[in-house]
Order: C-alpha cells, then sequence, then structure tokens
C-alpha cells in the first residue's frame, strides 16, 4: 500500500513539475509589481483586484479577455514554434502587420463573394502575408547566414513603413482623416457567436484548433521531428541527412503563418479595418507567452489567456484606482526575466534544478 | 536648390545622427567584447527618462547628463547579470531590458511634470564663422559634439589601447583570453556598463538637448536604428558613424519631402532605407559582416568573486605586462 501511495506521488509530480518554475515565476512578479506600486503610493491590493475586477468581473470583460487573448495565442504559437525549430522570430510585429493588411485588403476589395467564399480567402490572405514576411527572414538564413534576429527586427521597421505607406496611399480610406483602409465586407467577417454581452467571434475555435494542430505537427509529424532535431543540433540534423535549409525556410514562413494569423483574427473579427495603431505591441509579448509556456502549444493557450486577462484588466485598473497601466508592462518584463533565468527561481525557493534545463536558443549574430 | 535648404538638410543630418552614432557606439563596447545588445533600444528609453526627471527635480542640466548615463549604465549591468552571470540567452535579456525601460518610464512618468529648459547651442570661436560648414558643424550643442568626440575616443579604446586589446581578445575567443589571465567576466560586465552609458547618453540627447520634454516612447526605435548602423558599420567605430550619418541624411530627407515635395518617392521608402541596407549587408550582399567570434555566446568558465576583486585591484595599480 505504501509502495502504491508514493507511486502515485510520483505521477502527480511529473504533471505538476512543469508548472513549478512558470507559476513561480508569476507570482514573484506580482511580489515584486507591488514593490512598484508601493513606492508610488498604491495599494497592491486595490491595484490587482481592480485588475481581476476589470478581467473577470462581468459577462462583457469576461469576453474581452478572450477576445485579448485570441491574438496572443497565434503570436505565441508563432515564437514558439520558431523556438522549436533553434530560431529566435523576434519579427512576430512585421508579420503581424502584414497578415493583417492582407486579410484587410481582400475583405474590402471584393464585393458581392458570399460568406463561405469570402472569409476562408480572406483568413488564408492573411496567414500567406504573414508566411511571406517570415519566409524572406528564413531564406537568407538558410543561404546567407543572416542571423534571423536582427533581420526580424529590420523586417519590422520595413513592414512598419511600408503599411503605414500603404493606409496613406494607395489603400487608404477615401476622405478619412485617420490614415486607415476602408472597412472590409460583412461576408470576411469573422461571426461573432454566445449571446448578448458574452458575444465571442469564431477566432477562438480557430485559435485553439490550431494550437492543436501545431501540437500535432511538432510531435506527430515527419517535419516536426525535423524541426526539432535541427532545433537541438543543426549540424548532427546535417549529418543525417536533414535539409537544414528546407526545414529553416519553412519554419520561418509557418511562423511568420500563424503571426499573421493573429493580426488576420483581430481585423476580420474585431477591428474591421486596418490601422497600423490597433496592432501595435504583440511582438515582445509573444515572446514572453512562448518562454512562460515553455514552447510547448497547449501551454501557449494558457499563458495567452493570462496576458489577455492582464491587459484586458489594465484599462479598468487603471480607471478604478489610478494605477498607470503600464505597471503591467513591468511586471510581464520582471515574467520573461524569471522565466528565461530559471536559475534566480530556482534559488530564491530553494528547488532543486533539472538536468538540461539551461536555455540557450540563438548563438549570436555569427552563427550560420 | 536653396543654399538655406541644404544648410537645414545637414544640420538635421547631424542632429539625427546623434543619437543613433551614441547607441551604436554603445553596442559596440558591449558586443566587441562578445554580448549582444538589443537592449539599446531600452537603455536610451530609460536613460531618456532618467535625465529628464533629474532635470525637473534639480534644474540642472549637468547632473541631468549624469543622471542618464548612470541609469543607462544600470540597465547595462542588469544585462550583464542576467546573460552573464545567469547566462540566460543574451537576446532575451536584452528584451527583457527593453520590454521592463517601456514599463518602468510609462508608469513613473507624470504627465504634468515641466521641464527646465534643454542644452543650448554653443558656437565655437572663429570656426563657427565659417559659411555653411561652420553653421553645420561648430554651432551645436554639447551632447553632439561629445557624439563626434567619442567616435575617435572609441576607436582608440578599442583599437589602441590594453583594455580595447582585451576586449576585443573576450569578444572574439574566450577562452583564449581566459588561459592568459584575462577575467572574461569583468571585461564582458564592465563593457555592458559602458554600453548603457554611452547608448545613455544618446538617449540624453533626446529629452535633454533635442526634443526637451520626455514623452512615453519617445526614442521611437532609435535604438534599433542604432543597432542596425552598428552592424551596417561592421563593429566599428567609424562605420558605425558612417552608417549613422547616413541613415540620419535618410531621416533628414525623409522630414524636408514631407514639408516641401518634389522627388517622387513617398517618404516611407526613404524611411526604410537603414533596415533595407543593413539587412544586405548582413545577408552579404553589400560586402560582409563579420561579428565578434564569440558574441552571443555566455562563457563558462570559473567565476569567483576574490578574482574579480584581485583583477580590480591590479587593473589599478599597474600596467599590465603580458601585453605591450
Amino acid at each position: 500500500m505504501e509502495e502504491k501511495s508514493t507511486f502515485r506521488t510520483d505521477q502527480i509530480m511529473a504533471i505538476i513539475q512543469p508548472f513549478i518554475v512558470p507559476v513561480l515565476a508569476i507570482f514573484t512578479s506580482v511580489i515584486v509589481g507591488s514593490i512598484f506600486l508601493l513606492a508610488y503610493g498604491f495599494n497592491p491590493i486595490d491595484a490587482y483586484s481592480g485588475l481581476l475586477d476589470g478581467a473577470f468581473g462581468s459577462n462583457r470583460r469576461i469576453a474581452k479577455t478572450i477576445l485579448n487573448t485570441i491574438p496572443y495565442i497565434f503570436g505565441g504559437l508563432a515564437v514558439a514554434f520558431a523556438f522549436k525549430g533553434g530560431l529566435f522570430n523576434i519579427g512576430a510585429q512585421g508579420q503581424l502587420f502584414m497578415g493583417a493588411i492582407s486579410a484587410a485588403y481582400v475583405g474590402f476589395v471584393f464585393e458581392g463573394l458570399p460568406f463561405i467564399i469570402h472569409m476562408p480567402l480572406a483568413v488564408l490572405a492573411g496567414a500567406l502575408g504573414g508566411a511571406f514576411w517570415g519566409a524572406i527572414p528564413g531564406f537568407l538564413k538558410a543561404y546567407t547566414g543572416a542571423h534571423e534576429v536582427i533581420t526580424t527586427i529590420m523586417f519590422n521597421y520595413i513592414a512598419l513603413s511600408f503599411v503605414g505607406y500603404l493606409v496613406s496611399g494607395p489603400l487608404k480610406l477615401e476622405g478619412s482623416v485617420i490614415a486607415k483602409t476602408p472597412e472590409i465586407a460583412d461576408a470576411a467577417k469573422l461571426p461573432f457567436f454566445g449571446t448578448g454581452e458574452l458575444g465571442l467571434h469564431y477566432g477562438i475555435p480557430l485559435a485553439i484548433l490550431v494550437a492543436f494542430i501545431i501540437y500535432w505537427l511538432i510531435w506527430k509529424t515527419p517535419f516536426g521531428f525535423e524541426l526539432r532535431t535541427v532545433g537541438l543540433n543543426p549540424s548532427a540534423a546535417s549529418y543525417s541527412g536533414i535539409s537544414v535549409k528546407r526545414v529553416t525556410i519553412f519554419t520561418m514562413a509557418i511562423s511568420g503563418l500563424l503571426a499573421g494569423l493573429a493580426g488576420t483574427v483581430d481585423t476580420l473579427g474585431l477591428i474591421h479595418h486596418f490601422e497600423p495603431s490597433f496592432n501595435l505591441g504583440y511582438g515582445f509579448d509573444s515572446i514572453t507567452i512562448a518562454l512562460l509556456a515553455k514552447n510547448h502549444p497547449l501551454g501557449v493557450i494558457l499563458t495567452s489567456f493570462l496576458f489577455g486577462a492582464m491587459s484586458a484588466g489594465s484599462t479598468r485598473m487603471q480607471r478604478a484606482s489610478g494605477v498607470p497601466s503600464e505597471i503591467i508592462q513591468v511586471v510581464q518584463a520582471l515574467i520573461l526575466m524569471f522565466v528565461a533565468a530559471e536559475q534566480l527561481i530556482r534559488i530564491m525557493y530553494r528547488l532543486r534544478s533539472q538536468e538540461g534545463e539551461g536555455l540557450q536558443l540563438s548563438s549570436g549574430w555569427g552563427a550560420g | 536648390m536653396d543654399i538655406r535648404i541644404i544648410i537645414s538638410v545637414l544640420r538635421a543630418t547631424l542632429r539625427q545622427s546623434t543619437p543613433i552614432t551614441l547607441g551604436a557606439l554603445g553596442g559596440i563596447f558591449s558586443e566587441r567584447s562578445g554580448v549582444v545588445n538589443i537592449a539599446i533600444e531600452g537603455m536610451m528609453l530609460s536613460a531618456a527618462f532618467a535625465g529628464f526627471m533629474v532635470n525637473v527635480y534639480t534644474g540642472n542640466l549637468f547632473f541631468a547628463v549624469i543622471g542618464a548615463m548612470i541609469v543607462g549604465g544600470l540597465m547595462g549591468l542588469i544585462h550583464a547579470w542576467l546573460s552573464i552571470t545567469f547566462k540566460i540567452d543574451q537576446i532575451i535579456s536584452g528584451t527583457v531590458i527593453n520590454i521592463l525601460a517601456i514599463g518602468l518610464t510609462g508608469y513613473f512618468y507624470q504627465s504634468g511634470a515641466t521641464t527646465k529648459g534643454k542644452l543650448s547651442p554653443i558656437p565655437i570661436p572663429i570656426l563657427s564663422d565659417i559659411p555653411v560648414i561652420g553653421e553645420v558643424l561648430f554651432n551645436n550643442p554639447p551632447i553632439t559634439y561629445t557624439a563626434i568626440v567619442m567616435v575617435f575616443v572609441t576607436a582608440f579604446i578599442m583599437f589602441r589601447t590594453t583594455w580595447g586589446l582585451r576586449t576585443r581578445a573576450v569578444g572574439e575567443h574566450p577562452h583564449a583570453a581566459d588561459t592568459v589571465g584575462i577575467n572574461v567576466y569583468l571585461v564582458r560586465y564592465i563593457n555592458v556598463i559602458i554600453s548603457g552609458a554611452v547608448a545613455g547618453l544618446g538617449g540624453a540627447f533626446l529629452t535633454l538637448e533635442s526634443v526637451g520634454s520626455f514623452e512615453r516612447g519617445i526614442t521611437n526605435g532609435r535604438g534599433f536604428i542604432a543597432l542596425a548602423a552598428l552592424i551596417f558599420g561592421k563593429w566599428n567605430p567609424y562605420g558605425a558613424w558612417g552608417a549613422a550619418l547616413l541613415f540620419g541624411f535618410a531621416n533628414a530627407i525623409q522630414t524636408q519631402l514631407q514639408f516641401t515635395g518634389g522627388l517622387n518617392v513617398p517618404h516611407e521608402f526613404i524611411g526604410m532605407i537603414p533596415y533595407v541596407l543593413t539587412v544586405l549587408v548582413l545577408a552579404g550582399f553589400v560586402g560582409k559582416a563579420r561579428p565578434p567570434a564569440a558574441v552571443g555566446q555566455p562563457y563558462d568558465g570559473h567565476l569567483s568573486l576574490k578574482e574579480i576583486f584581485n583583477d580590480i585591484s591590479k587593473m589599478f595599480k599597474t600596467k599590465s605586462p603580458e601585453i605591450s
């Protein structure tokens, strides 16, 4: 009997294990965040309860939280997928822009298409827009060795200028003071489901479905095996006959596709036109979301929900208790820090360290 | 073209290039020692904010500049601590700094705070009377002059001093450097802190010399343009300066075009030039950029505090005998 019970504890521990560090990282960040709150004369309990109230206080707020979660899931998946292949995609923001503008363009340029064709076509355009923007750095990495971190940062700014040109030039809504595209056709909009205040669009089931597809792709397919092999050791992968070049390009393209979908769901589901300022700030958040989830696609759903709640709740918190909503970014930076410097958390809470848990994701500019 | 327009474009070029130059020079210190620095943006932003706040509370511009550099250096210290001591991925560490800077400056910024003036131009006697050149080069505020001087100082430090030699050794081949008795950790720590302070001066330029006040996200991607300049200039101070001037010129032309029209190119495309050029250089289409060999790799040697203290005291006592 004794033996059986310890066996069960082991099983439970095996399930709990991966959650320990992320949960402690979040907890510690919230505590350190309170110090910043106190330093400025705010009551942390008021602030955090305002945050929770803003995120979950009513049906409408819960809906807002979930709607905010959707693009985070795609962005987090984009970064996590690239990490699995040993690539650091810091360009989710640019890919998101290219996806969003492509989806918006297809959304407003066609008139009179039936929903069954128009909506999927717009989603496809958004996905391809992002995939294209991700594939170029992948291609450059594969054939010239240009490090993807720098190229994707540069491509973020190229995309920002490019969409800025499009919305103030050729794709501008005529007669508008603000630089934005025309409204997309009704047939291209992601439909809402749920009733009244708890209205959600179909981006959420799509996001969860895509997370499972990515999980399947990484762990159940030959491509996923190649991807993980390249991610762990490119030279061993190449020695065993895997085309590292091909895998690199595909990894970046799929990562870009996912980021493109992050822009697409917001454009087709929520904003219904493209305006650059509505899609800002996802690039860095996606990195934190992916790392907090330990690059696990299903973990990304959970961590995105956390980020969705924080962003939804922060506005309410600012209004109710006067705490500047930027405190959320401070907490998020701390989460990223504690998750990445796992050793810090392990020292603080006297946890035993695990074999091979170090996180060296990229190898500098010079790595070809 | 009107001479006044030319002068104004050239002045704008120098003004726009100053924070980029300083950011890129900061980056050189860090990356030459083997620590990737994508945190230039965050270092500049937090320093810009610190400079502004010191100015608001003391009204002393000199203290404000020093305060900005100290806070920039502190951000460098955090970057060093995370990436050297804890060996977390240097790009993630840089990302932490960037997000932290946006969050902290946004959180602590009170929109009511008003500035107490900014640094004004100091015309250099005689030289500033030269037509065109004098107006462009010798009638500037102090941080602009400092940036130009810093280009030469950085080049001197990197290529003419023992410290520079050690820095480059650590960035190219840390293990070899370790075997000849260089403390890899210490050299990297100090360079990353210097990196933050120099980039911080670039941030101070924004709030204390150019704009004169702070707004959220005031750096607006200049730190990343500085990173681009650093790479486009192939990790060389003069190259980085040239790149910064080129990027500054692109910016000045872009602004000028928005005012006067002319040239049938949308200004957004001119704004893209720095980024496109950097990608081309990195891909080897326009000469090959070769980064320091060990950049990005955490060093896995032993780390003892006692040794660091010994090394620090040695540094102040004797000139190192092993390199002449």
